[in-house]
Protein backbone atom coordinates (compact mmCIF):
# COMPACT_ATOMS: atom_id res chain seq x y z
CA UNK A 1 0.00 0.00 0.00
CA UNK A 2 1.45 3.30 -0.89
CA UNK A 3 0.51 6.38 -2.79
CA UNK A 4 1.69 5.78 -6.48
CA UNK A 5 2.49 8.40 -9.37
CA UNK A 6 2.76 6.51 -12.61
CA UNK A 7 3.90 8.49 -15.93
CA UNK A 8 1.93 10.81 -14.48
CA UNK A 9 2.11 14.22 -16.72
CA UNK A 10 -0.93 16.69 -16.22
CA UNK A 11 -1.84 19.84 -17.66
CA UNK A 12 -4.17 22.43 -16.12
CA UNK A 13 -7.56 23.41 -18.18
CA UNK A 14 -7.02 25.65 -21.27
CA UNK A 15 -2.79 25.65 -20.99
CA UNK A 16 -1.35 23.82 -23.83
CA UNK A 17 1.88 22.65 -22.39
CA UNK A 18 1.83 20.13 -19.43
CA UNK A 19 2.36 21.57 -16.06
CA UNK A 20 4.46 17.83 -15.26
CA UNK A 21 5.71 15.11 -17.58
CA UNK A 22 6.44 11.84 -16.89
CA UNK A 23 6.09 11.77 -13.17
CA UNK A 24 7.14 8.90 -11.09
CA UNK A 25 7.07 8.09 -7.32
CA UNK A 26 5.82 6.42 -4.91
CA UNK A 27 4.91 7.91 -1.43
CA UNK A 28 5.48 5.02 1.28
CA UNK A 29 3.84 4.78 4.64
CA UNK A 30 6.19 6.11 8.11
CA UNK A 31 8.56 7.90 5.78
CA UNK A 32 9.22 11.42 4.80
CA UNK A 33 9.67 12.27 0.59
CA UNK A 34 11.02 15.91 0.35
CA UNK A 35 9.91 17.55 -3.30
CA UNK A 36 12.78 20.43 -4.08
CA UNK A 37 13.12 22.64 -7.27
CA UNK A 38 13.33 25.95 -8.43
CA UNK A 39 10.02 28.51 -8.56
CA UNK A 40 7.85 27.68 -11.13
CA UNK A 41 9.08 23.87 -11.68
CA UNK A 42 5.92 22.17 -10.73
CA UNK A 43 5.87 21.84 -7.01
CA UNK A 44 2.28 22.76 -6.40
CA UNK A 45 1.32 21.38 -8.89
CA UNK A 46 3.29 17.86 -7.90
CA UNK A 47 0.84 18.38 -4.46
CA UNK A 48 -2.44 18.82 -6.01
CA UNK A 49 -1.62 16.02 -8.12
CA UNK A 50 -0.78 13.66 -5.51
CA UNK A 51 -3.78 14.88 -3.16
CA UNK A 52 -6.04 14.28 -6.03
CA UNK A 53 -7.33 17.33 -6.34
CA UNK A 54 -5.99 17.53 -9.61
CA UNK A 55 -7.62 16.83 -11.87
CA UNK A 56 -10.70 15.69 -9.62
CA UNK A 57 -11.77 18.74 -8.35
CA UNK A 58 -9.65 21.82 -10.51
CA UNK A 59 -10.18 19.93 -13.93
CA UNK A 60 -7.62 19.73 -16.65
CA UNK A 61 -5.94 16.42 -17.67
CA UNK A 62 -4.03 13.75 -16.33
CA UNK A 63 -2.22 11.08 -18.71
CA UNK A 64 -0.52 8.10 -16.47
CA UNK A 65 -2.11 7.28 -12.93
CA UNK A 66 -2.39 8.58 -9.68
CA UNK A 67 -3.18 5.37 -6.93
CA UNK A 68 -4.01 6.10 -3.34
CA UNK A 69 -3.64 2.86 -1.37
CA UNK A 70 -5.30 1.25 -5.01
CA UNK A 71 -8.03 4.21 -5.34
CA UNK A 72 -7.42 5.78 -8.66
CA UNK A 73 -8.03 9.61 -7.93
CA UNK A 74 -9.64 10.10 -11.27
CA UNK A 75 -13.39 9.16 -10.62
CA UNK A 76 -12.82 9.02 -6.91
CA UNK A 77 -15.47 11.58 -4.28
CA UNK A 78 -13.35 14.41 -2.80
CA UNK A 79 -14.66 13.16 0.45
CA UNK A 80 -13.12 9.62 -0.30
CA UNK A 81 -9.65 11.89 -1.38
CA UNK A 82 -9.97 13.89 1.38
CA UNK A 83 -9.89 10.93 4.32
CA UNK A 84 -6.88 9.07 2.82
CA UNK A 85 -4.70 11.83 1.23
CA UNK A 86 -4.53 15.43 3.46
CA UNK A 87 -2.67 18.56 1.66
CA UNK A 88 -1.32 21.63 3.28
CA UNK A 89 -1.54 24.36 0.73
CA UNK A 90 1.12 26.95 -0.16
CA UNK A 91 -0.97 29.93 1.27
CA UNK A 92 -2.36 28.89 4.40
CA UNK A 93 -4.90 31.84 4.93
CA UNK A 94 -6.46 29.81 1.75
CA UNK A 95 -6.78 27.16 3.95
CA UNK A 96 -8.57 28.36 6.79
CA UNK A 97 -12.30 27.67 6.22
CA UNK A 98 -13.69 31.34 7.00
CA UNK A 99 -16.60 30.18 9.02
CA UNK A 100 -15.08 29.24 12.25
CA UNK A 101 -15.49 31.82 15.15
CA UNK A 102 -12.37 30.20 16.79
CA UNK A 103 -9.20 28.56 16.03
CA UNK A 104 -10.45 25.47 18.11
CA UNK A 105 -13.54 25.30 15.88
CA UNK A 106 -11.15 25.38 12.94
CA UNK A 107 -9.19 22.47 13.74
CA UNK A 108 -12.10 20.60 14.67
CA UNK A 109 -14.08 21.40 11.10
CA UNK A 110 -12.31 18.21 9.51
CA UNK A 111 -13.20 15.81 12.53
CA UNK A 112 -16.52 16.61 12.73
CA UNK A 113 -17.21 16.36 9.24
CA UNK A 114 -15.97 12.69 9.51
CA UNK A 115 -19.04 12.27 12.14
CA UNK A 116 -16.65 11.16 14.44
CA UNK A 117 -17.88 10.63 18.61
CA UNK A 118 -17.52 14.50 20.08
CA UNK A 119 -15.31 12.95 22.85
CA UNK A 120 -13.12 11.47 19.77
CA UNK A 121 -13.33 15.29 17.85
CA UNK A 122 -11.92 16.42 21.49
CA UNK A 123 -9.33 14.50 21.61
CA UNK A 124 -8.15 14.92 17.75
CA UNK A 125 -8.32 18.87 18.51
CA UNK A 126 -6.34 19.29 21.28
CA UNK A 127 -3.73 16.48 20.13
CA UNK A 128 -3.44 18.20 16.99
CA UNK A 129 -3.00 22.30 18.62
CA UNK A 130 -0.32 20.74 21.26
CA UNK A 131 1.92 18.71 18.53
CA UNK A 132 2.11 22.06 16.96
CA UNK A 133 2.38 23.93 20.69
CA UNK A 134 -0.05 26.21 19.42
CA UNK A 135 -2.55 25.31 22.43
CA UNK A 136 -2.91 28.98 23.30
CA UNK A 137 -4.19 30.10 20.36
CA UNK A 138 -7.53 27.89 20.98
CA UNK A 139 -9.71 30.62 21.69
CA UNK A 140 -8.31 33.29 19.05
CA UNK A 141 -9.92 34.28 15.64
CA UNK A 142 -8.44 32.75 13.18
CA UNK A 143 -8.59 35.76 10.65
CA UNK A 144 -6.82 37.94 13.31
CA UNK A 145 -3.88 35.30 13.08
CA UNK A 146 -0.61 36.35 11.99
CA UNK A 147 1.28 34.83 9.03
CA UNK A 148 3.03 31.98 11.20
CA UNK A 149 0.32 31.53 13.37
CA UNK A 150 -2.39 30.93 10.69
CA UNK A 151 -0.29 28.81 9.24
CA UNK A 152 0.80 26.08 12.41
CA UNK A 153 -3.59 26.60 12.41
CA UNK A 154 -3.85 25.29 8.97
CA UNK A 155 -1.16 22.55 9.63
CA UNK A 156 -3.27 21.39 12.90
CA UNK A 157 -6.36 21.45 10.91
CA UNK A 158 -5.14 18.51 8.43
CA UNK A 159 -3.47 16.39 10.96
CA UNK A 160 -6.37 16.73 12.86
CA UNK A 161 -7.99 14.70 10.30
CA UNK A 162 -5.10 12.27 10.51
CA UNK A 163 -5.37 11.00 7.10
CA UNK A 164 -2.80 8.24 6.16
CA UNK A 165 -0.57 10.63 3.37
CA UNK A 166 -0.17 14.03 4.13
CA UNK A 167 0.65 16.09 1.11
CA UNK A 168 2.47 19.55 2.36
CA UNK A 169 3.10 22.41 0.17
CA UNK A 170 6.19 24.56 2.06
CA UNK A 171 4.67 23.75 5.93
CA UNK A 172 7.00 26.58 7.17
CA UNK A 173 7.46 29.05 4.79
CA UNK A 174 5.68 31.69 7.00
CA UNK A 175 7.46 30.41 10.40
CA UNK A 176 10.42 31.68 12.66
CA UNK A 177 13.44 28.87 13.21
CA UNK A 178 11.63 27.68 16.20
CA UNK A 179 8.17 27.34 13.99
CA UNK A 180 10.12 25.26 11.47
CA UNK A 181 11.90 23.35 14.33
CA UNK A 182 8.76 21.99 15.70
CA UNK A 183 6.93 21.13 12.46
CA UNK A 184 10.12 19.80 11.49
CA UNK A 185 10.19 17.04 14.46
CA UNK A 186 5.63 16.99 14.76
CA UNK A 187 6.08 15.56 10.55
CA UNK A 188 8.70 13.19 11.70
CA UNK A 189 6.69 11.67 14.57
CA UNK A 190 4.03 11.64 12.08
CA UNK A 191 5.79 9.62 9.75
CA UNK A 192 7.91 7.31 12.17
CA UNK A 193 4.92 6.53 14.80
CA UNK A 194 2.06 7.31 13.09
CA UNK A 195 3.17 5.77 10.12
CA UNK A 196 1.68 8.17 7.84
CA UNK A 197 3.43 8.46 4.01
CA UNK A 198 4.55 12.35 3.53
CA UNK A 199 5.58 14.36 0.48
CA UNK A 200 7.09 17.82 1.57
CA UNK A 201 7.78 20.51 -0.67
CA UNK A 202 10.11 23.02 0.75
CA UNK A 203 13.17 25.54 -0.06
CA UNK A 204 14.28 24.87 3.22
CA UNK A 205 16.89 22.21 2.28
CA UNK A 206 18.46 22.73 6.31
CA UNK A 207 14.82 21.20 7.26
CA UNK A 208 14.51 18.67 4.59
CA UNK A 209 18.51 16.96 5.37
CA UNK A 210 17.13 16.20 8.56
CA UNK A 211 13.58 14.98 7.99
CA UNK A 212 13.42 13.28 4.59
CA UNK A 213 14.67 9.21 3.81
CA UNK A 214 14.11 10.43 -0.05
CA UNK A 215 14.46 13.62 -1.86
CA UNK A 216 13.74 14.13 -5.62
CA UNK A 217 14.63 17.36 -7.85
CA UNK A 218 11.85 19.13 -9.76
CA UNK A 219 12.83 21.35 -13.05
CA UNK A 220 10.49 22.27 -15.60
CA UNK A 221 7.84 20.20 -14.81
CA UNK A 222 10.33 16.73 -14.88
CA UNK A 223 12.21 15.15 -12.18
CA UNK A 224 15.68 15.57 -12.90
CA UNK A 225 17.43 13.25 -10.00
CA UNK A 226 16.00 11.52 -7.06
CA UNK A 227 17.54 9.35 -4.74
CA UNK A 228 18.41 9.54 -0.18
CA UNK A 229 18.09 12.99 1.11
CA UNK A 230 21.43 12.66 1.65
CA UNK A 231 22.83 12.62 -2.07
CA UNK A 232 20.43 14.55 -3.74
CA UNK A 233 21.08 17.24 -1.13
CA UNK A 234 24.80 17.23 -1.54
CA UNK A 235 24.47 16.71 -5.36
CA UNK A 236 27.17 19.57 -6.96
CA UNK A 237 23.97 20.62 -9.64
CA UNK A 238 21.29 21.88 -7.12
CA UNK A 239 23.01 25.58 -8.02
CA UNK A 240 21.85 24.89 -11.53
CA UNK A 241 18.37 23.37 -10.65
CA UNK A 242 17.21 26.64 -8.37
CA UNK A 243 17.71 24.58 -4.92
CA UNK A 244 19.60 26.30 -2.22
CA UNK A 245 21.57 23.72 -0.76
CA UNK A 246 21.81 22.92 2.73
CA UNK A 247 24.07 26.14 5.00
CA UNK A 248 26.76 23.12 5.61
CA UNK A 249 27.76 22.97 2.13
CA UNK A 250 27.15 26.35 1.42
CA UNK A 251 29.85 27.45 3.66
CA UNK A 252 32.35 24.29 2.85
CA UNK A 253 31.83 25.70 -0.89
CA UNK A 254 32.64 28.99 -0.34
CA UNK A 255 35.65 28.77 2.26
CA UNK A 256 37.10 25.84 -0.13
CA UNK A 257 36.81 28.34 -3.37
CA UNK A 258 38.66 31.56 -1.07
CA UNK A 259 41.51 28.70 -0.48
CA UNK A 260 40.32 27.49 2.70
CA UNK A 261 42.78 24.65 3.96
CA UNK A 262 42.31 21.60 5.94
CA UNK A 263 41.46 20.76 8.50
CA UNK A 264 39.65 24.37 8.76
CA UNK A 265 38.02 23.66 5.91
CA UNK A 266 36.46 20.22 7.48
CA UNK A 267 35.69 22.56 10.70
CA UNK A 268 33.70 24.87 9.04
CA UNK A 269 31.58 22.33 7.05
CA UNK A 270 30.68 20.82 10.83
CA UNK A 271 27.14 20.93 11.88
CA UNK A 272 27.47 22.61 15.33
CA UNK B 1 22.59 63.50 12.27
CA UNK B 2 19.78 63.62 10.02
CA UNK B 3 15.87 64.03 11.16
CA UNK B 4 14.58 60.49 11.19
CA UNK B 5 12.30 59.09 8.63
CA UNK B 6 10.21 56.96 10.92
CA UNK B 7 9.65 57.88 14.48
CA UNK B 8 7.83 55.90 16.79
CA UNK B 9 7.28 56.92 20.34
CA UNK B 10 6.03 54.28 23.05
CA UNK B 11 3.68 52.57 20.50
CA UNK B 12 1.11 50.32 21.64
CA UNK B 13 -1.48 48.63 19.75
CA UNK B 14 -4.10 46.39 20.98
CA UNK B 15 -6.40 44.63 18.71
CA UNK B 16 -9.94 44.65 19.01
CA UNK B 17 -10.45 41.02 21.02
CA UNK B 18 -7.72 42.48 23.56
CA UNK B 19 -4.67 41.01 21.58
CA UNK B 20 -1.97 43.55 23.12
CA UNK B 21 0.30 43.34 20.01
CA UNK B 22 2.92 46.10 20.52
CA UNK B 23 3.46 46.61 24.42
CA UNK B 24 5.45 50.13 23.73
CA UNK B 25 7.85 50.00 20.91
CA UNK B 26 10.37 53.21 20.63
CA UNK B 27 12.10 52.72 17.35
CA UNK B 28 14.21 55.65 15.17
CA UNK B 29 14.74 55.04 11.43
CA UNK B 30 16.96 57.02 9.67
CA UNK B 31 17.26 58.24 5.93
CA UNK B 32 19.08 55.49 3.64
CA UNK B 33 19.20 53.00 6.35
CA UNK B 34 18.53 48.98 5.84
CA UNK B 35 16.78 47.73 9.01
CA UNK B 36 15.51 44.26 9.22
CA UNK B 37 12.98 43.24 12.00
CA UNK B 38 13.23 39.63 13.43
CA UNK B 39 11.48 37.77 16.14
CA UNK B 40 9.43 34.75 16.49
CA UNK B 41 5.81 35.01 14.93
CA UNK B 42 3.16 37.07 16.47
CA UNK B 43 5.80 38.59 18.19
CA UNK B 44 4.32 42.02 16.58
CA UNK B 45 6.52 42.50 13.60
CA UNK B 46 3.74 43.26 10.62
CA UNK B 47 1.58 44.96 13.24
CA UNK B 48 4.40 47.60 13.50
CA UNK B 49 5.10 48.71 10.13
CA UNK B 50 1.63 48.42 9.42
CA UNK B 51 1.30 51.71 11.85
CA UNK B 52 4.02 53.61 9.18
CA UNK B 53 1.40 53.09 5.95
CA UNK B 54 -1.62 54.40 8.48
CA UNK B 55 -3.15 51.47 7.93
CA UNK B 56 -3.22 50.60 11.79
CA UNK B 57 -4.09 53.67 14.26
CA UNK B 58 -2.21 53.54 17.91
CA UNK B 59 -3.89 52.43 20.68
CA UNK B 60 -1.42 54.80 22.29
CA UNK B 61 1.51 56.28 21.45
CA UNK B 62 2.91 58.08 18.46
CA UNK B 63 4.10 57.16 14.54
CA UNK B 64 5.96 60.09 12.69
CA UNK B 65 6.37 59.60 9.30
CA UNK B 66 8.74 62.06 7.30
CA UNK B 67 8.30 64.36 10.63
CA UNK B 68 4.29 64.70 10.72
CA UNK B 69 2.34 62.17 12.87
CA UNK B 70 0.76 59.38 10.62
CA UNK B 71 -2.59 59.78 12.51
CA UNK B 72 -3.26 63.04 11.11
CA UNK B 73 -2.28 61.97 7.16
CA UNK B 74 -4.42 61.00 4.59
CA UNK B 75 -3.53 57.54 3.37
CA UNK B 76 -3.41 58.61 -0.35
CA UNK B 77 -0.37 60.87 0.83
CA UNK B 78 1.41 58.01 2.87
CA UNK B 79 1.25 56.14 -0.09
CA UNK B 80 4.01 58.71 -1.51
CA UNK B 81 6.23 58.50 0.92
CA UNK B 82 5.62 54.96 2.32
CA UNK B 83 5.43 51.36 -0.01
CA UNK B 84 4.62 48.41 1.90
CA UNK B 85 4.56 44.76 0.03
CA UNK B 86 2.71 42.30 2.08
CA UNK B 87 3.74 38.89 3.15
CA UNK B 88 0.58 37.79 1.42
CA UNK B 89 0.81 38.81 -2.15
CA UNK B 90 -2.57 38.19 -2.73
CA UNK B 91 -4.33 40.73 0.00
CA UNK B 92 -2.47 42.73 -2.61
CA UNK B 93 -2.72 42.18 -6.10
CA UNK B 94 -6.38 42.69 -7.72
CA UNK B 95 -5.73 43.49 -11.32
CA UNK B 96 -6.28 41.49 -14.68
CA UNK B 97 -2.80 41.99 -15.98
CA UNK B 98 0.88 42.39 -14.24
CA UNK B 99 1.36 45.47 -16.59
CA UNK B 100 -2.06 46.91 -15.10
CA UNK B 101 -0.92 45.81 -11.99
CA UNK B 102 1.91 47.82 -11.54
CA UNK B 103 0.77 50.86 -13.27
CA UNK B 104 -1.97 50.91 -10.70
CA UNK B 105 0.63 52.74 -8.38
CA UNK B 106 2.37 55.57 -10.03
CA UNK B 107 -0.45 56.09 -12.35
CA UNK B 108 -2.18 57.30 -9.15
CA UNK B 109 0.59 59.41 -7.97
CA UNK B 110 -0.25 60.95 -11.31
CA UNK B 111 2.21 59.65 -13.45
CA UNK B 112 0.99 59.36 -17.59
CA UNK B 113 2.95 57.88 -21.00
CA UNK B 114 6.50 57.40 -21.31
CA UNK B 115 7.32 58.08 -17.49
CA UNK B 116 4.79 56.07 -16.47
CA UNK B 117 5.59 53.00 -18.65
CA UNK B 118 9.21 53.71 -17.67
CA UNK B 119 8.89 53.22 -14.33
CA UNK B 120 6.73 50.29 -14.54
CA UNK B 121 9.09 48.63 -17.16
CA UNK B 122 12.20 49.04 -14.80
CA UNK B 123 10.23 47.76 -11.78
CA UNK B 124 9.09 44.57 -13.85
CA UNK B 125 13.10 43.80 -14.95
CA UNK B 126 13.92 44.17 -11.68
CA UNK B 127 11.27 41.20 -10.47
CA UNK B 128 12.09 39.91 -13.46
CA UNK B 129 8.74 39.24 -14.72
CA UNK B 130 9.27 41.81 -17.79
CA UNK B 131 8.22 38.63 -20.06
CA UNK B 132 5.06 38.26 -18.21
CA UNK B 133 3.72 41.97 -19.22
CA UNK B 134 0.06 40.87 -20.34
CA UNK B 135 -0.32 37.67 -18.00
CA UNK B 136 -2.56 36.88 -15.23
CA UNK B 137 -1.07 37.48 -12.17
CA UNK B 138 -3.50 34.48 -10.80
CA UNK B 139 -1.83 32.29 -13.50
CA UNK B 140 1.13 33.00 -12.47
CA UNK B 141 2.63 30.76 -9.29
CA UNK B 142 2.53 32.00 -5.59
CA UNK B 143 6.48 32.93 -5.90
CA UNK B 144 5.71 35.08 -8.79
CA UNK B 145 3.13 36.54 -7.47
CA UNK B 146 5.15 37.80 -4.53
CA UNK B 147 8.10 39.13 -6.90
CA UNK B 148 4.63 41.25 -8.76
CA UNK B 149 3.77 42.54 -5.61
CA UNK B 150 7.28 43.52 -4.57
CA UNK B 151 7.22 45.16 -8.17
CA UNK B 152 4.30 47.03 -7.93
CA UNK B 153 5.26 48.86 -4.91
CA UNK B 154 9.11 49.34 -6.04
CA UNK B 155 7.09 51.03 -9.11
CA UNK B 156 5.69 53.79 -6.19
CA UNK B 157 9.28 54.98 -6.15
CA UNK B 158 8.30 55.80 -2.34
CA UNK B 159 11.42 57.45 -0.06
CA UNK B 160 10.38 54.31 2.30
CA UNK B 161 10.21 50.94 1.13
CA UNK B 162 8.38 47.92 3.63
CA UNK B 163 9.21 44.71 2.95
CA UNK B 164 7.08 42.07 5.04
CA UNK B 165 9.07 38.81 4.24
CA UNK B 166 10.11 38.86 0.72
CA UNK B 167 11.82 35.84 0.26
CA UNK B 168 8.82 33.01 1.59
CA UNK B 169 8.32 31.12 -0.83
CA UNK B 170 11.49 31.98 -3.01
CA UNK B 171 13.88 29.47 -4.43
CA UNK B 172 17.62 30.37 -4.32
CA UNK B 173 17.28 32.72 -7.75
CA UNK B 174 14.11 34.37 -5.96
CA UNK B 175 16.28 34.76 -2.76
CA UNK B 176 19.24 36.59 -4.62
CA UNK B 177 16.67 38.57 -6.90
CA UNK B 178 15.25 40.24 -3.57
CA UNK B 179 18.26 40.71 -2.29
CA UNK B 180 19.72 42.40 -5.19
CA UNK B 181 16.39 44.91 -5.48
CA UNK B 182 17.18 45.67 -1.81
CA UNK B 183 20.90 46.60 -2.42
CA UNK B 184 19.24 48.53 -6.19
CA UNK B 185 16.82 50.31 -3.62
CA UNK B 186 19.22 51.28 -1.05
CA UNK B 187 21.97 52.61 -3.92
CA UNK B 188 19.04 55.09 -4.80
CA UNK B 189 19.37 56.28 -1.45
CA UNK B 190 15.62 54.73 -0.56
CA UNK B 191 15.26 53.71 3.55
CA UNK B 192 14.30 49.81 3.22
CA UNK B 193 13.07 47.92 6.30
CA UNK B 194 12.30 44.46 6.20
CA UNK B 195 10.66 41.46 7.84
CA UNK B 196 11.84 38.19 7.66
CA UNK B 197 12.64 34.74 9.22
CA UNK B 198 15.19 33.81 7.25
CA UNK B 199 17.90 34.87 9.68
CA UNK B 200 20.83 33.94 6.54
CA UNK B 201 19.37 36.70 4.37
CA UNK B 202 18.62 39.15 7.42
CA UNK B 203 22.85 39.11 8.39
CA UNK B 204 23.69 39.32 4.01
CA UNK B 205 21.09 42.06 3.47
CA UNK B 206 20.22 44.48 6.90
CA UNK B 207 23.07 46.82 8.22
CA UNK B 208 20.77 47.03 11.35
CA UNK B 209 18.89 44.32 13.12
CA UNK B 210 16.04 45.05 15.49
CA UNK B 211 14.88 41.97 17.57
CA UNK B 212 11.37 41.88 18.74
CA UNK B 213 9.71 39.52 20.98
CA UNK B 214 6.17 39.94 22.78
CA UNK B 215 5.47 43.43 21.03
CA UNK B 216 8.59 44.91 22.90
CA UNK B 217 12.33 45.54 20.72
CA UNK B 218 14.49 44.10 22.82
CA UNK B 219 18.13 44.23 20.74
CA UNK B 220 18.75 46.65 18.23
CA UNK B 221 22.04 46.74 15.96
CA UNK B 222 24.62 45.55 13.44
CA UNK B 223 24.01 42.00 12.51
CA UNK B 224 27.80 41.74 13.88
CA UNK B 225 26.42 42.62 17.08
CA UNK B 226 22.70 41.05 17.32
CA UNK B 227 24.35 37.98 15.79
CA UNK B 228 27.32 38.05 18.52
CA UNK B 229 27.38 35.05 20.88
CA UNK B 230 27.06 37.23 23.84
CA UNK B 231 23.41 38.20 22.51
CA UNK B 232 22.51 34.37 21.74
CA UNK B 233 20.45 34.00 25.52
CA UNK B 234 18.38 36.92 24.19
CA UNK B 235 17.65 35.29 20.49
CA UNK B 236 17.26 32.05 21.87
CA UNK B 237 14.11 33.97 24.13
CA UNK B 238 12.10 35.24 20.92
CA UNK B 239 12.83 31.75 19.95
CA UNK B 240 15.68 32.84 16.93
CA UNK B 241 18.53 31.24 16.63
CA UNK B 242 21.31 32.92 14.64
CA UNK B 243 22.56 32.03 11.27
CA UNK B 244 24.76 29.26 10.46
CA UNK B 245 28.05 31.55 9.82
CA UNK B 246 27.65 32.96 13.55
CA UNK B 247 27.36 29.40 14.72
CA UNK B 248 30.48 28.11 13.21
CA UNK B 249 32.38 31.07 13.75
CA UNK B 250 31.70 31.08 17.58
CA UNK B 251 32.35 27.54 17.97
CA UNK B 252 35.52 28.03 15.90
CA UNK B 253 36.95 31.47 17.72
CA UNK B 254 36.35 33.53 14.90
CA UNK B 255 34.62 35.91 16.54
CA UNK B 256 30.98 37.16 15.51
CA UNK B 257 30.59 36.37 11.60
CA UNK B 258 27.19 36.41 10.72
CA UNK B 259 27.39 36.26 6.81
CA UNK B 260 28.92 33.26 5.07
CA UNK B 261 31.98 35.73 3.58
CA UNK B 262 33.13 37.11 7.18
CA UNK B 263 33.15 33.42 8.44
CA UNK B 264 35.14 32.73 5.17
CA UNK B 265 37.46 35.81 5.50
CA UNK B 266 38.14 35.04 9.20
CA UNK B 267 39.16 31.16 8.78
CA UNK B 268 41.57 32.25 6.24
CA UNK B 269 43.18 34.93 8.57
CA UNK B 270 43.41 32.31 11.15
CA UNK B 271 44.46 30.05 8.75
CA UNK B 272 44.51 26.34 8.59
CA UNK B 273 45.37 25.13 11.63
CA UNK B 274 43.61 28.45 13.35
CA UNK B 275 40.82 26.39 14.78
CA UNK B 276 40.96 27.36 18.53
CA UNK B 277 37.60 26.11 20.28
CA UNK B 278 37.68 22.52 17.24
CA UNK B 279 34.07 21.22 17.36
Amino acid sequence: MSLILRDATYRYAGVGHPALTDISLEIVPGSVLAVVGANEAGKSTLCLLAAGLAPTTIGGELRGTVEIDGLATIGARPPELAQRCGILFQNAETQLSGTAATVWEEVAFGPRNLSLPLDEVVERTEAALSALGVEELAPRDPGRLSGGQAQLVALAAVLAMRPAYLVLDEPTSQLDPQGTQLVGSALQRLAQESGAGLLVVEHKTDLLASIAEECVVLADGKIVARGSAGDVLADPRLDEWGVEPPSTARIERAARSAGVQEPMLSALATRP
Amino acid sequence: MTDPLVEVRDLVFVYPGGVRALDGVDLQVQPGEKLAIIGQNGSGKSTLVRHFVGLLRATSGEVRVGGQPVGRRHVAELARTVGIAFQNPDRQIFAARVRDEVEFGPRNLGLRGAELQGRAAAALSAAGLEQRLDANPYDLGYSQRKLLGLASVLAMGTPLMVLDEPTTGQDARGVKRVEGLIDELAARGTTVVVISHDMRFVAETAARVVVMRAGRIVDDGPPESVFAEAHWPLLASTYLEPPLAARAGARLGLGSTPTDAALVARALEAGPRGVSRPG
